[in-house]
């Protein structure tokens, strides 16, 4: 019974993520493996101009890509959701609302909103001009100074409803005689919250962090879609997963061909490091937090 | 560290407090609610009137998008550039067929469809089966097993992508839909596994041994007996994995170059490439991309809601 299942997860998932971890210890010839080079593609990665330039740029563009949208789903995703566990029908009808996007696949998401945000033709800055904030119309994807954040938010817009609904869920899921409790000792809807709630759905928080960050260090359809695989304009959005595809891909977008193998399989073994390392933390530091009821 | 204690024990304190106190007089306690419910009607009402606008205010910013993305569909090129924000002066639908004849979308219809449907069964059939025995089996190394399934659970597959290609490579699958398929299925397994073996293991045994003494092998348990009654499980499953394959535009990227293979999202990166000027063509493209799981999900609400992030919500 269990054989099929075990022989396509293993040829297919284990093999090759397990393999990936040493293919940045060869060099490469195209598709073919040569010899045994230790770490020196590791030391071009991290220390040679310009593979180091480009890495811990991207680096950073993915922490801010993960800072932002966390602060946005705590915020408004926690606030929102506090709002929907009231129940009523406009509430459901609000949540299925708010959860639409989350079902558009990227690619549409991307070249949505880069026709709404075209200098020239977008309804954005067309919409600016109309409200008389002509001034704030600028090429939002284009310039460099502003194009990441257009589309962390724009990432922000598809992705909310599932935080919501997660969030929700952990509410839901707290037995109301605490609340009933507290209420009668005077507590007032933020105390609630502060004291109440917000203890008891640590365990969610933390588990859509983690969620959120592996997402968010994986970024790659959006920025490639949009800005095309270097993450233009010059490299202000340029990711680890598209520094990747170029680098083992190549640089044309053309199924099938192939980069540096070597340097690619290094920058895929960091991701793999800073995914794995962020979420064992994450987790530890938010257990200690986590309450019993 | 401390500090985290702190909390802790200071939280417990007051729970146990809350509980331990003697139990506020009944005529106090309704003063207590009557009045916070009572505090002036008006301002009440204006509040809930806030909070709606709020609401609604960001309903507007999540479906007004959606509503240019269909509404401008329908407009030549012209008129969308002109008057972005008006309906259509003439309902067309010449974008629709164009893009359904020249830019082959039909084509990349039918290669998602069979794609999902084909990822989506297999993945119902493989992960039930192996869900079914590691569930209600006892044999050395199962618990391993388990472990070994649940191990991919947080592992993003993108990141074997150079390993993986190269087994495509030597099977002689790249370039077709069966390398997507045997990625997908993989990437499936963990998550459908971990779920399905859940409600397999809360079955109860009885129903096990009354279909044994009526005869019935143990793949007819399995098939007849136990898996009609994890159905709605298989739902989630099948939902769970069925978005993100439509959706999926990293895996054919990498895999598919006949344009004959593409799927959808693919597709459409190389109609945006060809149609850069015509809107009306790429609004309609996207349009038509997006329309089957939006109706799925207009239908299907409650299940999608349920399936999709399943991942994350415990139960």
């Amino acid at each position: 019974m269990i054989v099929p299942a075990f022989v396509v997860y293993t040829c297919f998932m284990v093999y090759p993520l397990l393999t990936s971890l040493l293919y940045g210890l060869y060099e490469w010839h195209g598709l073919r493996r040569g010899a045994f080079v230790g770490l020196s593609n590791f030391r071009t990665i991290l220390f040679e101009r310009p593979f180091n330039v480009r890495f811990f740029n991207a680096v950073g563009h993915n922490a801010s890509f993960f800072a932002l949208t966390f602060a946005i789903q705590t915020t408004l995703g926690l606030g929102l959701a506090s709002l929907f566990s009231r129940g009523g029908r406009l509430m459901t009808l609000y949540r299925t609302v708010y959860f639409t996007p989350y079902t558009l696949s990227l690619v549409v998401v991307g070249f949505l909103w880069s026709l709404m945000l075209n200098p020239t033709w977008g309804i954005v800055n067309k919409a600016l001009v109309a409200f008389g904030l002509g001034a704030w119309a600028r090429p939002w994807l284009g310039d460099p100074g502003t194009a990441l954040t257009a589309i962390i938010l724009i990432n922000a817009w598809r992705w909310i409803g599932f935080p919501v609904l997660v969030f929700l869920a952990a509410i839901q899921g707290i037995p109301s005689e605490l609340h009933e409790a507290a209420r009668v000792d005077g507590a007032g809807g933020w105390q609630l919250f502060r004291y109440i709630t917000f203890p008891l759905i640590v365990p969610a928080i933390t588990m859509l962090t983690i969620l959120t960050f592996i997402y968010d260090f994986m970024a790659f359809e959006l920025i490639f879609v949009m800005q095309g695989s270097s993450g233009g304009p010059a490299y202000s959005t340029d990711v680890l997963g598209t520094l990747f595809y170029r680098t083992a891909f190549g640089e044309s977008s053309a199924a099938g061909d192939i980069g540096n193998i070597g340097l690619g399989s290094a920058i895929a073994f960091l991701m793999f490091l800073i995914v794995a390392s962020a979420s064992i933390v994450a987790h530890r530091w938010m257990s200690r937090r986590e309450l019993e009821y | 560290m401390n500090h985290g204690m702190e909390r802790r024990k200071s939280a417990m304190k007051a729970s146990s407090a809350m509980k331990s106190r003697p139990i506020v007089p009944q005529s106090k306690r309704q003063a207590i609610t009557g009045q916070r419910l009572s505090r002036n009607p008006l301002l009440r009402a204006l509040r809930r009137a806030g909070l709606h606008g709020l609401l609604s205010a960001y309903a507007l910013i999540v479906l007004l998008p959606l509503f240019i993305m269909v509404m401008n569909s329908f407009k030549t090129t012209r008129e969308i550039f002109l008057a972005p924000f008006s309906p259509p002066a003439s309902w067309s639908l010449r974008a629709y067929a164009e893009v359904w004849e020249r830019a082959s979308f039909g084509v990349y219809l039918i290669n998602s469809v069979f794609v999902a449907v084909t990822t989506v069964a297999l993945i119902l059939i493989v992960a039930s089966m192996a869900a079914y025995g590691l569930a209600r089996y006892r044999f050395p190394g199962v618990d391993a097993l388990r472990l070994y399934f649940l191990a991919g659970l947080m592992v993003p597959l993108r990141l074997g992508i150079v390993p993986l290609f190269l087994v495509i490579q030597r099977l002689g699958l790249l370039d077709s839909h069966g390398a997507l398929i045997l990625t997908y299925l993989a990437n499936g397994m963990p998550f459908s596994i971990f779920l399905l073996s859940g409600f397999f293991r809360q079955l109860p045994k009885e129903l096990e041994y009354a279909a044994r003494i009526d005869g019935c092998s143990e793949f007819q348990i399995y098939a007849r007996v136990m898996l009609p009654l994890v159905r709605p499980a298989l739902a989630t499953v099948a939902i769970y994995n069925f978005v993100p394959v439509w959706n999926d535009f990293f895996f054919p990227l990498i895999f598919i170059r006949s344009d004959r293979l593409k799927t959808i999202p693919l597709g459409m990166t190389l109609f945006f490439g060809q149609h850069q000027i015509d809107w009306s063509l790429l609004f309609a493209g996207m349009t038509l991309a997006s329309l089957p799981l939006l109706f799925l999900y207009i239908a299907l609400s409650g299940h999608f809601i349920r399936g999709l992030t399943a991942g994350a919500v415990k139960g």
